[in-house]
């Protein structure tokens, strides 16, 4: 099983390489692009019997590990697609 | 008196540190790999700078896992002199021994100069010997020195006396200028509530001798010996 984890600064928190990001989009001509927030992005690949346990593993890893509660949220995204080896 | 130096992998100033407390001040110090599981009788600790496991996912997010780290903690919970150093500082803060967290510097730029910080606390095991308000001319060399936390445990880490050193210009002045990576009100380092495991971003250990260009950063190491020899903030055992 697939889980995917963005973790994101909060709003909160001043993000500097988001606005180095977006201030270089303006000097590319995206003076639409207003904003940019900077996250990272996780794909962990899960032995689980479902997808509320792949789920409640991949929120156990990101409070523990991946994300830092004190600056950044995360988002969990669960996927049961096969793996190469099971398609049929 | 004898320091415990952990060594992680990725660390690069743990020869500085242990160089300063063995060959400057004359005292027993320890390399200790981060896979030991004690700290062999030390009366302090030094989490030192560099980058530890490449500062990957997020500086010292890896490194307060390794096995020394619960012995690090069981000896600052029992009231164990702990400096945490730029990278060690980043460990501490990710361990939650220390309150907030760091971002990458506002200005995006490793910051590798001489600073000056004002000692605003000096009932800490690394401060006693300074006479409050004394600034240190010491280095910085970060690029994630950027010191934050969420409002509130601002308001009580000021309230609390906890920021113990501010980033100041040469005449004492917190200015924006003199802040060389964004952090909340110019902190540049921290102790813990029981004010017994301290934090900063600049580098002691790297002027701790004239020829390094200034040796205002050994106080902190002198202040700890006289800490530990009085019997002020020896850890409990």
């Amino acid at each position: 099983m697939r889980a995917r984890v963005f973790v994101t600064l909060k709003p909160s928190v001043f993000d500097p390489q988001g606005t180095t990001v977006a201030e270089a989009l303006h000097t590319l001509g995206y003076p639409s692009i207003r904003d940019v927030r900077q996250g990272k992005y996780f794909e962990l690949e899960i032995d689980a019997a479902s997808a509320e346990e792949a789920r409640r593993l991949a929120a156990e890893a990101a409070d523990r590990l991946l994300a830092n509660p004190v600056i950044e949220s995360y988002r969990i995204e669960v996927e049961a697609a096969a793996r190469p080896e099971m398609v049929r | 008196m004898k320091f415990a130096i952990v060594v992680f992998p990725g660390s690069n100033c743990d020869h500085d540190a242990h160089y300063a407390a063995e060959h400057v001040l004359g005292q027993q110090a320890e390399l200790i790999w981060h896979k030991d599981t004690s700290l062999r009788g030390a009366d302090a600790v030094v989490l030192p700078g560099g980058f530890a496991h490449g500062d990957y996912l997020r500086t010292g997010a890896i490194a307060r896992f390794s096995p020394i780290m619960q012995e690090v903690r069981r000896f600052a919970d029992a009231g164990g002199p702990v400096l945490g150093i730029c990278n060690g500082f980043q460990v501490l803060l990710e361990a939650g021994l220390l309150p907030g967290a760091m971002l990458r510097n506002a200005s995006l730029h490793f910051h590798c100069e001489h600073v000056h910080v004002k000692v605003e606390q000096t009932d800490t095991p690394f401060t006693l010997m300074c006479p409050s308000g004394r600034l240190l001319k010491i280095p910085v060399a970060h690029g994630e020195g950027n010191y934050y936390a969420e409002a509130e445990v601002l308001v009580r880490v000021e309230k609390n006396r906890q920021v113990v050193f501010r980033y100041v210009d040469s005449s004492g002045q917190r200015t924006a200028e003199a802040n060389p990576n964004g952090s909340l009100n110019n902190i540049a380092g921290i102790c813990n509530e029981g004010r017994n495991v301290v934090g900063l971003m600049p580098h002691p250990e790297r002027a701790c001798e004239l020829a390094l260009g200034s040796a205002d950063g050994l106080v902190l190491f002198e202040s700890v010996v006289k800490a530990v020899t009085e019997g002020a903030f020896a850890a409990s055992r």
